[in-house]
């Protein structure tokens, strides 16, 4: 891809939320002149204006590919992964349905013999969900149009914006291999399968369907990508493996199969068996809008008077606080939206600011919730710690959030006792090298694994600030604690503030760090109650095994001093009996044992230890036959449900535009509500969190 | 490494053996073994200025079993008191490293070692010769040879006779057991003993037959003296009358090795009185010298943080307190600098032999 003169990026990461058609037009002339100065000394402004058009949002992707994540051919390729599982996932959640996700990576062998998968150039991405399926007439524009989609217009949790992602994977599949996307969909048991090859037409953003037939498809009902494009294949910290691996940790009600290119099959179990509650749909708050936003608001909207206006198309401002902004911006509450002059919006905008105005609600987030963040460590990593902590929603620049942190520490049971078994003695200068290995952090932004650009990451940044040496951890100057752990972070929110384009790293916000310093706090005091607790009866187990480690060698010594006369037998008797009555032999008893280990005082914690597991843990069930079948009628039961309501995946497919709501896709989500998030008052900041308290029902194993 | 000792003593080996009879008899009436290990710090030293000593205090520590927090140096005592036993009965003499090799070895059932390194088993020896009143040369240990001899001196070792004169300039290698069990001053003619910080400059003087235009006794410890050079230094000093001259570099660890030949090491305080020379004199660099003798000041090196705080520990000393002394260390942190001995070879690669030390002892310049 020609990448000669590219146009500055910086006016785009900028304004992310706006890369409209006409804002690029705007900004075309500004890019040109370093290349006309060059070619001509002399260009006449009619000459210049000639030369000066519209740029397709498409096609200024094509030449930055780099801000939507295409960087490299490794990354490019686990980018399609995670915007294609991003969208099945939305969508599966979006129609309750518990998301069953099948990633299939081939490489494709370009011309000559099929390479090996870290040599291959050339790979197939197939990803397929049991989700709702996609209307037929909706299907190209979605797989082939750039910023088209049902997510940005919302204020509401999700994994995607923008609509710009998936596309974006088609168009680069399309760049780099000139393949047109499949798909498969099928929006129920009774409909028929479509199949679709579509490709996207880079100077207008407009889908080319190349491909549009019926076909036989085993699956009831879902979706199925196939992109092919230029990628590399390699493990380790950014590769698809390890983000599919982190996708399972925090979307624990997820069944996820991976394919991977070696031909090996690697299964994700679902181990929470209960959607995530849906998120609501809020309108803006009036704290989070610019001031250009308000104007153009005001033009927008549908209401008659300014005081409407305000009490309609914002949240928390009733109409008698929209009458009270008014007349203290001394604006008429009955002047027409449209007609408030530029001085006084700015006055307007001006008085909101510092008007009180209720915090947001927050039913709009769908927090992952301590027990699933538990089962979800719990299933992917070893450890002998585990523990989870929600935080109450707050609020950054008007968009409500919440933080959630969880910790696995240690090597796990089995790993901690090896040494002992072992009775390898060291020499000298050799360590275990246990605290050689610094802590990795996990994070994620609604539910979505972020691999890249840790360090401009406000929560890498928060786990940095954290002092864990208060929680019995080693800790360097400005680095990681030092220790086997992983620290996960999960930013929800209904707009999480990327520093990129690319969703790598979340914004430094003041509020943000605050609130996940606050939950790293929480979780790093239960890992010290933990480690303390741990250390004391290891304390006590070594003071009472030292003197009878040690009077062995003492007597041994003395025996040799005296010339191999004495009785040991007797001394030593005499000795182990002045051990027992100075290390206090039964109070000993009751430390060691296991009441003094006890997941007391740790809520939402689990405790691993070779005689079992203590605490609330829903444990990994083996995918054995009932369980699957269990799985299948509990979608089907979905379907069945869904179907009459929605019968398509509607709220992915409204136009861009907005105007048009289907009314049915409106009427499911509200069922939806009811069931999960119904009560929930939503000024009450602890409230959520508790209500997922009580509800959740998980399979306790332990004790 | 094992020398055969002429000589039979009983003594130290049953002191060994009565820390066998501690643990028996503290077992038989249901006690607490308990050692009493004198403290080495300068909290428990003392100078005696009239004798001109570093003396160790009355204070003890009590090291006892059935503490967790010293069950396993108490252990660890048992067995270098019995390693050191061992080599009383075999009359073998040996190193404190391979006491650590000797007492090393996994404890029963475990995974634990009784010494990780030999840093916990130093300490213990140091320990037990306090507590025995026993010399580290009766408990048969050696330290590293690291000094060197040469000049008109001839000493009988092991039956060989060795004449410091004819040694060229490499000279005897000092063993680290000089007692005169071990080594015997035959004959000594020299008027008096030069010792010299650093090994290179020792090399220098021999190389420039110093000793024998001054008729001296060249000495080096290469760094701070050990045990055997001190020994040795004292008995010269004691038995042939020679005065002692310390030549060392312009530095707070200069002034503190002269000081450790003088009074005695605040760790080995309770050696002093048969290492310590009380008489020794400090011949050079002195911070007054860089000015007497026109070194330029772009051979001085800046004092860092760590030589100033050493410095001022130094002037707090008890036996820093002449008045010279305080006025020798005040100037050199006044200076801010500090001076090794080879930049003397700034003016001249023989300024040494040849200019500063020949008058330095004209105008019998040294401190005391």
């Amino acid at each position: 891809m020609a990448t000669k003169i590219s146009p500055p990026s910086s006016r785009f990461s900028g304004t992310p939320s706006q890369p409209d058609a006409t804002d690029s037009e705007q900004a075309s002339p500004r890019k040109n002149p370093l290349l006309v100065d060059k070619a001509a000394p002399r260009v006449t402004a009619v000459e210049m204006g000639a030369r000066q058009r519209e740029i397709s949002v498409s096609e200024f992707f094509t030449k930055n590919r780099h801000l939507l994540g295409f960087d490299n051919p490794r990354k490019a390729l686990l980018t399609c992964v995670k915007e294609a599982v991003d969208n099945s996932l939305d969508a599966c959640e979006e129609a309750g349905i518990l998301p069953d996700v099948t990633v299939k990576l081939e490489t494709v062998a370009n011309g000559q013999t099929p390479m090996s998968p870290s040599q291959a150039t050339r790979f197939r991405i197939t990803v397929t969900d049991n989700g709702p399926g996609i209307v037929r007439q909706q299907v190209p524009r979605i797989f082939a149009k750039l910023l088209y989609g049902s997510k940005f217009h919302r204020m509401r949790m999700s994994r995607g914006q923008q609509g710009i992602g998936i596309s974006a994977a088609g168009m680069y599949g399309q760049l780099t291999t000139g393949k047109p996307v499949k798909v498969i969909s099928r929006t129920g048991p009774r409909a028929t399968a479509h199949y679709f090859e579509v490709q996207i037409d880079t100077k207008k953003n407009e889908p080319l369907v190349h491909e549009d037939k019926q076909i036989e498809w085993t699956q009831p009902q879902g979706t199925e990508v196939a992109i092919e494009v230029e990628g590399r294949y390699q493990k380790g910290r950014t590769s698809v493996d390890e983000w599919l691996e982190q996708t399972s940790i925090a979307n624990p009600h997820v069944r996820l199969v991976y394919h991977t290119p070696e031909g090996e099959t690697k299964e994700y179990p679902r181990t929470h068996h209960e959607l995530p509650p849906s998120p609501k749909e809020i309108k803006p708050h009036p704290y989070g809008i610019e001031f250009g936003v308000l104007l153009k608001m005001l033009q927008d909207t549908k209401s008659h008077t300014v005081s409407s206006f305000m009490a309609s198309d914002f949240c928390r401002v009733s109409p008698a606080l929209a009458e009270e902004i008014c007349k203290a911006a001394k604006v008429s509450p009955d002047a027409r939206p449209r007609a408030v002059k530029p001085h006084l919006a700015e006055t307007l905008y001006q008085t909101i600011q510092t008007t009180k105005i209720m915090a947001p609600p927050t039913n709009c987030i769908s927090p992952i919730g301590e027990k699933a963040i538990l089962s979800g460590l719990y299933k992917q990593i070893k450890g002998e710690f585990y523990t989870a902590v929600s935080r109450p929603p707050a609020v950054y620049r008007g968009n409500p959030f919440v933080i959630e942190a969880g910790l696995a520490f240690g090597k796990g049971p089995e790993e901690s006792t090896r040494p002992q078994q072992a009775a390898m003695p060291l020499a000298e200068g050799e360590d275990h090298g246990h605290e050689t290995e610094l802590a990795r952090v996990i994070r994620y932004a609604n539910r979505v694994p972020l691999l890249f650009q840790q360090s401009a990451c406000s929560t890498f940044k928060a786990v940095l600030n954290t002092t864990w040496r208060n929680y019995g951890m080693a800790q360097s100057r400005g680095a990681l604690p030092a220790g086997p752990m992983v620290i996960f972070v999960h930013m929800a929110s209904v707009w999480v503030p990327f520093t990129s384009e690319s969703k790598e790293a979340i914004a430094d916000y003041d509020e943000i760090q605050k609130e996940i310093t606050l939950a790293l706090r929480e979780a790093g005091r239960r890992l010290g109650i933990f480690l303390r607790r741990k250390e004391r009866a290891a304390g006590e187990f070594r003071r009472r095994n030292i003197f009878a480690l040690y009077i062995e060698e003492v007597v041994e010594a003395c025996n040799r001093l005296k010339g191999g006369t004495l009785p040991t037998e007797h001394l030593k008797e005499q000795l182990h009996k002045i051990a027992s009555s100075r290390t206090g032999g039964l109070k000993t008893d009751e430390a060691l044992g296991k009441t003094g280990v006890g997941p007391e005082g740790l809520p939402h914690s689990i405790i691993v230890t070779t005689e079992g597991i203590e605490g609330e843990a829903e444990v990994a069930q083996t995918p054995t036959a009932p369980v699957v079948s269990r799985q299948v009628a509990h979608t089907e039961r979905h379907a069945e449900t869904t179907a009459p309501v929605k019968p398509v995946r509607a709220p992915k497919i409204r136009p861009a535009s907005g105007e048009a709501k289907p009314p049915s896709a409106s009427k499911a989500k509200v069922v939806q509500q009811d069931l999960f998030v119904g009560n929930v008052s939503p000024g009450r900041k602890a409230a959520l969190p508790k209500a997922r308290r009580t509800r959740t029902t998980g399979i306790r194993k332990g004790k | 490494m094992a020398q055969v000792k002429p000589k039979k003593n009983g003594a130290v080996e049953k002191k060994l053996i009565g820390m066998a009879d501690v643990v028996i008899s503290a077992a038989q009436r249901a006690k607490d073994p308990t050692f009493a290990i004198p403290i080495r710090a300068l909290s428990n030293v003392s100078f005696n200025p009239r004798k001109g000593l570093i003396e160790m205090g009355e204070k003890k520590q009590a090291r006892s079993f059935f503490n967790v927090g010293m069950a396993k140096k108490f252990m660890q005592t048992m067995l270098v008191a019995d390693a050191l036993s061992e080599l009383q009965r075999a009359d073998l003499t040996t190193s404190l490293r391979e006491i650590y090799y000797r007492t090393k070895h996994t404890i029963q059932d475990s995974h634990e070692n009784t010494f990780d390194t030999q840093d916990e088993s130093d300490p213990i020896i140091e320990d037990l010769e306090v507590s025995l009143v026993a010399l580290r040369e009766e408990l048969h240990v050696r330290a590293e040879n690291s000094g060197s001899i040469v000049g008109p001196v001839v000493f009988g070792d092991d039956g060989d006779r060795v004449d410091c004169a004819r040694l060229g300039k490499g000279g005897y290698s000092v063993p680290s057991i000089v007692e005169p069990e071990y080594l015997e001053i035959r004959r000594c003619t020299a008027d008096f003993l030069l010792l010299v910080e650093k090994g290179t400059q020792w090399n220098r003087l021999s190389e420039d037959k110093f000793w024998r235009r001054y008729n001296c006794v060249l000495l080096t410890g290469n760094g701070q003296p050990p045990r055997g050079v001190r020994r040795l230094a004292r008995r010269l000093h004691e038995e042939y009358r020679l005065p002692v001259y310390v030549l060392v570099d312009n530095d707070p660890w200069g002034y503190y090795i002269y000081s450790v030949v003088k009074q005695g090491s605040i760790n080995l305080a309770f050696e002093s009185q048969r290492m310590a020379i009380p008489k020794a004199k400090f011949i050079g660099l002195s911070s007054a010298d860089p000015e007497a003798y026109e070194l330029p000041r772009n051979v001085g090196i800046k004092l860092n943080d760590k030589d100033i705080t050493r410095a001022k520990e130094l002037l707090n000393y008890r036996w820093f307190q002449k008045p010279a002394w305080q006025e020798e260390i005040k100037r050199m942190l006044a200076n801010g600098l500090k001076f090794e001995l080879d930049a003397l070879a700034n003016k001249d690669f023989q300024y040494l032999t040849k200019k500063y030390l020949p008058r330095k002892l004209k105008e019998k310049d040294w401190l005391d």
